[in-house]
């Protein structure tokens, strides 16, 4: 399950949850069904928990090319 | 005009009440029209603004009781026609108008411009709800467009020291006012898109006059936020008035802060949904195994107990059943009524009336065809009868028998009806009622002197 953002994942994963919800799905579907939901769950949680924070400036370069610096507040 | 002939130091509220005595009196009732700017209503109910044309400007004030007694509401960038005073306020050794009345006067020239292109771009369908992009829940990387020593940047990263910190800024510092900051907005936000990887970005600054907030309404910036392939939130000042890029702008945001609280989610918010729905994915599946076990449960019941299925078959057999005896009896009086009917009608149909009736028909027409013989017969007879009686009449035979003969001239035997057919030494044939007699000519006369007799037609 190669899924790059959470929005992706927090919308798979209330799809399945209105899937199982609606109760149309086999038991066999169900099943597959809830495991990809933990799967999603799972990831969408270490999303939320991944912590890394930068504030950075962009200067763009006499030659049109970009390059970052960290921003500092004045005061 | 001359106040001074010789040198005469004045201090500085000297010279301000001088100042102020010589334009009071002067100015005691004036009429102004020119452009609001900065228009300022604080607590106090006074209303202070700045009037302006092209080349200069004057500061305003209209105290409470007249600024009540307006009828409409003055705003920015209004032309207006007022009325009043000037006066002097030596605190600040400024003069000012204090206007007793105010009047519209059509609208300022930056008021014009705005209402002119949001109509233009409207038109364009720049301002489409098909073009508004959704901006991403959970974005890693934000870009800003914005001054870096402004309010914006400083209350956005506020916001985001308080709240969700798994986030990257990249500030593309940019002036926000006075002359061509409209070109560098516009040139930010197509850098960002070149730069790439940014899930959404920020254009704003905070709050300022009509003026201050202006590049905001140009068409450069308009175009590039349209352009742009990142969603853009746009964030100009007060809560209160839009601007341009707010019509365009993906989401518009009332303040800078209120900007970065919808971009950045709240951490909390986000893992709260998680759980829902975490848990309610739990449920449902506990929900589903649930309803799998009591069907399964069910049936084994029914296994179990095969006499409640076989008692309704029973039942269904048997009122089928007596369905079926039903029918077959309707079914059955049917069919005899119409062998009844059949019967009948082939009785009245039965080849021995054909037959006597075809014999009867058989003697009446012999019966008739002998009657038409007979009488065709007798009327024969009688025709034969009465044809022989005229034949009888007409008979040469009748004619000799009285005493006349037939003369013929040999060797033609052809019959002589005049003395003038015939020559003496001719020799002819006499026919008779019995007989014949060969004869020569000696002599033969005329018509006159022919036998006188009556004629007699034979």
């Amino acid at each position: 399950m190669a899924v790059e953002k959470f929005e992706t994942a927090l919308k798979k994963l209330e799809d399945v949850v209105k899937k199982l919800e609606g109760g149309e799905l086999s038991l066999e579907e169900s099943l597959k069904a809830f495991e990809e939901g933990v799967k999603f769950s799972a990831f969408c949680s270490k999303k939320l928990n991944e912590a890394e924070r930068r504030v950075e400036t962009l200067i763009k370069q006499r030659d049109g090319s970009f390059v970052t610096k960290p921003f500092e507040e004045e005061e | 005009m001359q106040l001074f002939k010789e040198r005469r130091v004045l201090t500085v509220s000297a010279l301000t009440a001088l100042v102020r005595g010589l334009l009071e009196e002067n100015f005691e009732q004036v009429w102004v029209e020119g452009e609001i700017s900065n228009l300022a209503c604080p607590q106090s109910g006074h209303c202070y603004f700045t009037l302006k044309d092209a080349g200069a400007q004057i500061r305003c004030v209209m105290f409470r009781g007249a600024f009540r007694s307006l009828k409409f509401t003055p705003r920015d960038g209004m032309r207006i026609l007022t009325r009043g005073r000037i006066t002097l306020f030596e605190p600040r050794g400024e003069y000012q108008l204090v206007a007793d009345y105010l009047e519209p006067q059509g609208i300022g020239g930056l008021q014009m411009a705005f209402i002119q292109l949001k109509e233009k771009l409207a038109k364009e369908g720049l301002f489409s709800e098909l073009h508004k992009r959704e901006i991403p829940k959970l974005p890693r990387r934000i870009g800003v467009v914005t001054s870096p020593t402004g309010a914006a940047i400083r209350d956005i990263l506020t916001v985001l020291n308080r709240r969700f910190t798994n986030v990257e800024l990249l500030i593309s510092p940019v002036r926000v006012q006075g002359e061509g900051a409209a070109r560098e907005i516009a040139g930010a936000i197509d850098d960002l898109n070149r730069v790439g990887n940014i899930d959404v970005m920020i254009v704003g600054r905070g709050g300022g006059s009509l003026e201050d907030l202006w590049a905001f309404n140009e068409e450069v910036v308009a175009r590039a936020i349209h352009r742009s392939k990142i969603p853009v939130i746009s964030a100009v000042g007060h809560e209160t008035d839009f601007t341009i890029a707010d019509f365009v702008a993906d989401l518009r945001a009332a303040t800078p802060s209120a900007a970065a609280e919808l971009v950045v989610a709240s951490k909390k918010e986000l893992t709260a949904e998680v759980e829902a729905l975490t848990h309610r994915l739990h449920v449902s599946q506990q929900r589903r195994l649930e309803r799998s076990r009591a069907l399964v449960t069910a049936l084994s019941r029914a296994v179990t107990d095969p006499s409640r299925v076989l008692g309704h078959l029973a039942q269904r057999v048997d009122s089928l059943d007596a369905r079926l005896v039903r029918e077959a009896g309707l079914i059955l009086d049917d069919a005899s009524e119409r062998i009844v009917t059949l019967t009948a009608r082939l009785s009245r149909q039965t080849p021995a009336l054909t037959l006597q009736r075809s014999s009867e028909r058989l003697s009446n027409l012999s019966l008739r065809l002998d009657h038409a013989i007979a009488r065709r017969l007798a009327c024969a007879a009688e025709s034969v009868g009465l044809a022989t009686g005229t034949l009888n009449a007409v008979s040469p035979l009748a004619t000799l028998s009285r005493g006349y003969s037939i003369t013929r001239k040999l060797p033609a035997r052809s019959v002589v009806t005049s003395s003038r057919q015939l020559a003496p030494g001719d020799r002819v044939e006499l026919s008779f009622a019995a007989g014949s007699a060969l004869c020569t000519v000696e002599q033969s006369h005329g018509e006159s002197e022919s036998l006188t007799a009556p004629p007699r037609s034979v």
